[in-house]
C-alpha cells in the first residue's frame, strides 16, 4: 500500500487529497467519521494479552536498555525552577553514576520558560535535534489546558523555540474537538507547526498531546490521532500527565494501530509518545513489545517513540541494576533528581 | 539482537510429580486395568510421558456398578448442600493446582501453556464454583419442582479441551445428583487422573466419580452399559450419530456436542482492527482444535481485501513453537492422525482451487506441527467450506448483503456457532435472530462462560451445556399426581432430596413397565 501516489504528495497536499477538500468541519467530520470505528472490549482483550508476553534474560536486558533510551524525563511543576532544571539534567546525562555504561534518557523535557536552563546545564551534550546527546523538550500552547487564544499559544511556541527548545509538545484544544470544531483543531496544528520553524529554515520536532482522558472514548482518540497527523504532527502523544486517567496500554494500542495504518497509506512514519502513568520496568516492557507486535520493531527509537515519565527512570535503573548484579537493592541506591 | 525474538521463557515443570502408570480410577482407588495398557506422548516432542491402563468390558462394569452403588448409597441421599460443598471444594483444589494442572495439560494436549494458564484451567475451575452453588437450588432448574437426578452418567469426553470437557460434564452431573463414569479421550488422559487425585484430596465419596482410559471401544462399551442412565458424548459427528445408534431403543438420556463449520461474518462497518484479532481467536485458538471455531470467515466484498491484508500482517506475529514458553501462540497438533486429516483437507482446498496461504514460521523438527493458514477464493462448494478441519486452518468466503451473509452461514450441515462483526448494534441482533447455531458471539469469538449455555443445531448436537439449561440434561421432573402413593410410602426418609432421587428412580420403573 505504501507505493499509493500519496507517499509522493507534500504533507499538507497530502492531507487535503485525503479530506477530499479543504479543512472544513464538514469534510473533517466525514473523514474522520469514515475510519473503522474501535471495539473497546476487543481492543482492552488484545492490549491484556499482549501485556501476557513474557520477556526475560537477554531480551529483558535489551528492553531495559531501551527504554531508558526511549525516556523523555520530566519536571512539570508549577514549583520548578534552573536549580531543579539543571538536577534533572543531570540525572538525564549519568542516569547511573554506579555504572557509566548506562544510556542518556532520549530527552529532557520541561515548561518554556525552563529551556534555556536545560539548554545551558546540557551544554555539549545537547543533541540538538540530533541523536547524540540529549534533546529538550517544551510543553507549549498553554499547557496543559490549551486555554488561551491562539496568539498566545503561536507565541509560547516561538519562545520556546527560540531558546533552544528541540521538540514542542503542543496540546490539542479539547474543547474544540469535543464540540466538533475539527477544523479548528486542525488549522491550530498547522500553524503551531509553523511555529516550530527556526529563524535557519529548520523545524523542531511537534508532539500532538490529544490528552485521551479528556477525550473520553477509544473512537475520539483515533479520530483525534487522524486529525494531529493530518495537520502535520510528528509524534501524537497521549496526556499531559496532568489529567487520570493518563496514558494506558490500549489507548497506546489504539494510536499504534493509527500510526500503522498511516504507514501503509503514505509511507510516512509517525512517532508515539505515551505520557503519564508508566511507573515500572514492567509496564514499559509490555508497551515495547506492544509498539513491536504492532507497529514493528523498527518503532523502538528514539526517533519514533517516546516515554514521558519521571519515575520510571528509577525503577528501570533498579531492574537494570538486578540483572547486573543479581540481587535487589532499593531506593537510595539511585539517584534522585 | 531483534527484539522480537524473545529469549525463551519456559514454564518450569518442577512443580509437576507424575507417575510412570496410571492406573484407572473405580470406586475412589485407583486399580490396574485389564486391557492392554498404552503410551501417552507429548505431541510436540512425540516423547512418551506415561502409561495409560485400558479399561476392558469387566472394568467397564466395575466402574459402573461403582457409580450405581455410590449413587444408591451414598450421592443420591446427601443434600444439595452437602453436593455443593464438595463441588466448592474441588474448585478450590483446581485453583490450588491450577499451575500443575496447566503444565501437565500443555504436556499432554500441545496447546499453548497461555492457554492452560489463562483459558482452560480458570474455566475448570469456574464450572465447578458455578455448579456448586446451583446443587442446593435445583428447583429453579426450570424443571420443575423437586427434581430428580438421573442415576449413572456415562460421559465421553474429547481431546481438544481435555480437562475443560471434564469440568463440563462432571460438575453439572453432580450438582444434580448423579454419579459418573467418565472416559477420557486416548491421546489426552492425563489431567483427568490428575483430577482423580483431586478428588481422593476432597474426599469425595467413593465410586461417585469414576475415572476410565482406553480408546474408542472402552467408551462403547461404557456407553452401551445397560447400567447407564444416561450418556453425554463430546466429540465427531461421525462418533455421535453411532452413540445415537447404539442407545436408540434404550431409556438412556443423551446429549450430543458435536462438529461445527462456524461462520463469522465480517460487515464492512466491522471495528476492524479487533475484528481481526476474532478471526485470529476463531480459528487459531488452540491450533483450531475448537468444535465452534470460526473456521469459515464470511467477509464483506467491499473490505475482503483490506481485511485480508491486516489478517495476514497479524499472522505474521504468531508464534509457533514450545507449547511450554509462556510466548508460545500456536502449539502442537496433538495427534498424527489429526495433522495428517488437516494435510489432507488442506491439500485438497488447493487442488479445489483455492488459495492457500500460511505465515512464515519455523516448524520444529520434532512433534506434530502446523502453520496457521488461510485459504481464499474459497467457494461454497468446496470441502474446506463444508468439512471440519479442526485444524488451524481458515476459509474466506465473500458476501456482498446481510441477506447473503445469512444464507451461506446457515448452508452448513453444523449449527454450533457463528460470529458477527459490525459496528451497528440493530444490525447485529437482526442477524443472530437468523443465524442457526447454538452460539452467536457479537464482536468477540470462542468467549466461554459457566452460566451460558453451549450447545448445537443440526450435525452440532443436540442437549445444551452450561447454565440452567445444562443442569436440565441431568435432571428430570419430579414424579406427578398419578405416583403420588409412591411418594408417600416413601415418608421415612426426611431429606427432600432423598424423596426426589428415590421418586425419580420409581419413574424410571413406572415407565418401563408402561413401556
Amino acid at each position: 500500500m505504501t507505493n499509493s501516489p500519496l507517499a509522493t504528495y507534500q504533507p499538507d497536499q497530502r492531507a487535503l487529497a485525503l479530506i477530499g477538500g479543504e479543512a472544513t468541519d464538514a469534510n473533517l467530520r466525514r473523514y474522520l467519521h469514515g475510519i473503522p470505528g474501535i471495539d473497546a472490549v476487543g481492543l482492552e482483550a488484545r492490549a491484556a494479552d499482549l501485556g501476557t508476553r513474557s520477556i526475560k534474560t537477554s531480551s529483558k536486558r535489551w528492553a531495559i536498555d531501551t527504554i531508558i533510551g526511549l525516556i523523555d524525563l520530566t519536571t512539570l511543576e508549577g514549583a520548578d525552577t534552573p536549580g531543579k532544571v539543571r538536577s534533572l539534567v543531570a540525572k538525564a546525562l549519568v542516569p547511573d553514576p554506579g555504572d557509566p555504561g548506562t544510556p542518556r534518557v532520549a530527552a529532557v523535557c520541561v515548561y518554556g520558560d525552563m529551556v534555556g536552563s536545560a539548554v545551558s546545564a546540557l551544554g555539549s551534550a545537547h543533541a540538538a535535534g540530533g541523536t547524540d546527546g540529549v534533546n529538550v523538550a517544551a510543553v507549549a500552547t498553554a499547557f496543559p489546558s490549551g486555554r488561551a487564544s491562539l496568539a498566545i499559544k503561536l507565541a509560547d511556541v516561538r519562545e520556546a523555540v527560540a531558546a533552544g527548545a528541540d521538540e514542542i509538545d503542543m496540546v490539542i484544544d479539547r474543547g474544540a474537538f469535543l464540540a466538533g470544531r475539527f477544523g479548528q483543531v486542525y488549522d491550530e496544528i498547522v500553524a503551531v507547526k509553523e511555529a516550530c520553524r527556526r529563524a535557519d529554515g529548520s523545524m523542531a520536532h511537534l508532539k500532538v498531546i490529544l490528552e485521551t482522558g479528556e477525550l473520553n472514548t477509544y473512537d475520539n482518540v483515533r479520530r483525534a490521532s487522524w486529525l494531529a497527523i493530518l495537520a502535520g504532527g510528528d509524534f501524537i502523544k497521549t496526556s499531559t500527565g496532568k489529567v487520570a486517567p493518563a496514558a494506558t496500554l490500549p489507548v497506546t494500542l489504539s494510536m499504534l494501530e493509527v500510526v500503522r495504518d498511516w504507514h501503509r497509506l503514505t509511507g510516512v512514519r509517525i512517532g508515539v509518545k505515551p505520557a503519564g502513568g508508566i511507573r515500572t520496568s514492567k509496564d514499559a516492557i509490555k508497551y515495547l513489545v506492544t509498539v513491536a507486535e504492532t507497529v514493528g520493531e523498527e518503532w523502538l527509537s528514539p526517533r519514533l517513540f517516546r516515554f514521558g515519565a519521571s519515575s520510571l527512570l528509577n525503577d528501570v535503573l533498579l531492574q537494570r541494576q538486578k540483572m547486573t548484579t543479581g540481587h535487589y537493592s532499593g531506593p537510595d541506591y539511585v539517584t534522585i533528581d | 539482537m531483534k527484539f522480537l525474538d524473545y529469549a525463551p521463557a519456559p514454564e518450569s515443570q518442577a512443580l509437576l510429580n507424575l507417575k510412570s502408570d496410571y492406573g484407572l480410577f473405580i470406586n475412589g482407588a485407583f486399580t490396574a486395568g485389564r486391557g492392554t495398557p498404552f503410551h501417552t506422548i507429548n505431541p510436540a516432542t512425540e516423547q512418551q510421558i506415561a502409561m495409560i491402563a485400558t479399561a476392558n468390558e469387566t472394568d467397564v462394569d466395575a466402574a459402573v456398578s461403582a457409580a450405581r452403588h455410590a449413587y444408591d448409597g451414598v450421592w443420591s441421599r446427601l443434600s444439595g448442600s452437602d453436593r455443593g460443598k464438595y463441588l466448592f471444594r474441588i474448585a478450590r483444589l483446581v485453583q490450588e493446582r491450577a499451575r500443575e494442572l496447566a503444565v501437565a495439560e500443555t504436556l499432554d494436549n500441545g496447546k499453548p501453556i497461555k492457554e492452560t494458564r489463562d483459558v482452560d484451567i480458570p474455566l475448570v475451575a469456574a464450572w465447578f464454583f458455578y455448579y456448586a452453588g446451583w446443587a442446593d437450588k435445583l428447583d429453579h432448574a426450570g424443571v420443575g419442582p423437586n427434581p430428580a437426578s438421573l442415576g449413572v452418567a456415562a460421559q465421553v469426553i474429547p481431546w481438544n479441551f481435555p480437562l475443560m470437557m471434564l469440568a463440563w460434564k462432571i460438575a453439572p452431573a453432580l450438582a444434580a445428583g448423579n454419579t459418573v463414569v467418565l472416559k477420557p479421550a486416548e491421546t489426552t488422559s492425563l489431567t483427568a487422573l490428575l483430577f482423580a487425585e483431586i478428588l481422593q484430596q476432597a474426599d469425595l465419596p467413593a465410586g461417585v466419580v469414576n475415572i476410565i482410559t482406553g480408546d474408542g471401544s472402552t467408551g462403547a462399551t461404557l456407553v452401551n452399559h445397560p447400567g447407564v442412565n444416561k450418556v453425554a458424548f463430546t466429540g465427531s459427528t461421525s462418533v455421535g450419530r453411532a452413540i445415537a445408534r447404539s442407545i436408540a431403543g434404550t431409556d438412556k438420556k443423551l446429549s450430543l456436542e458435536l462438529g461445527g463449520k462456524g461462520a463469522n461474518i465480517v460487515f464492512d462497518d466491522a471495528p476492524i482492527d479487533q475484528a481481526v484479532e476474532g478471526i485470529v481467536r476463531g480459528i487459531f485458538f488452540n491450533q483450531g482444535h475448537v468444535c465452534c471455531a470460526g473456521s469459515r470467515l464470511l467477509v464483506q466484498e467491499s473490505i475482503h481485501d483490506d481485511v485480508i491484508d491486516r489478517l495476514k500482517r497479524r499472522m505474521q506475529t504468531l508464534r509457533l513453537g514450545d507449547p511450554l514458553d509462556k510466548n508460545t501462540d500456536i502449539g502442537a497438533i496433538n495427534s498424527a492422525e489429526q495433522l495428517a486429516r488437516i494435510r489432507e483437507l488442506s491439500d485438497l482446498g488447493e487442488q479445489e482451487g483455492a488459495e492457500r496461504w500460511s505465515a512464515d514460521c519455523e516448524i520444529p523438527a520434532n512433534g506434530f506441527w502446523f502453520a496457521p493458514t488461510i485459504f481464499t477464493n474459497v467457494s461454497t462448494s468446496h470441502r474446506i467450506a463444508r468439512d471440519e478441519i479442526f485444524g488451524p486452518v481458515l476459509s474466506v468466503l465473500t458476501f456482498r448483503t446481510p441477506a447473503e451473509a445469512v444464507a451461506k452461514a446457515n448452508n452448513t450441515p453444523y449449527g454450533l456457532s457463528a460470529g458477527i462483526w459490525s459496528d451497528k448494534g440493530s444490525r447485529i441482533l437482526a442477524v443472530a435472530d437468523k443465524l442457526r447455531a447454538g452460539v452467536v458471539w457479537a464482536n468477540t469469538f470462542n468467549q466461554f462462560d459457566p452460566s451460558s449455555p453451549f450447545g448445537g443445531y443440526k450435525e452440532s448436537g443436540y442437549g445444551r451445556e452450561g447454565g440452567r439449561h445444562g443442569l436440565a440434561a441431568y435432571l428430570k421432573p419430579a414424579v406427578r399426581s398419578g405416583s403420588r402413593s409412591i411418594i408417600a410410602a416413601d415418608h421415612r426418609t426426611p431429606s427432600v432430596t432423598k424423596k426426589s432421587a428415590s421418586a425419580g428412580k420409581k419413574s424410571v420403573s413406572a415407565e418401563k413397565a408402561a413401556k
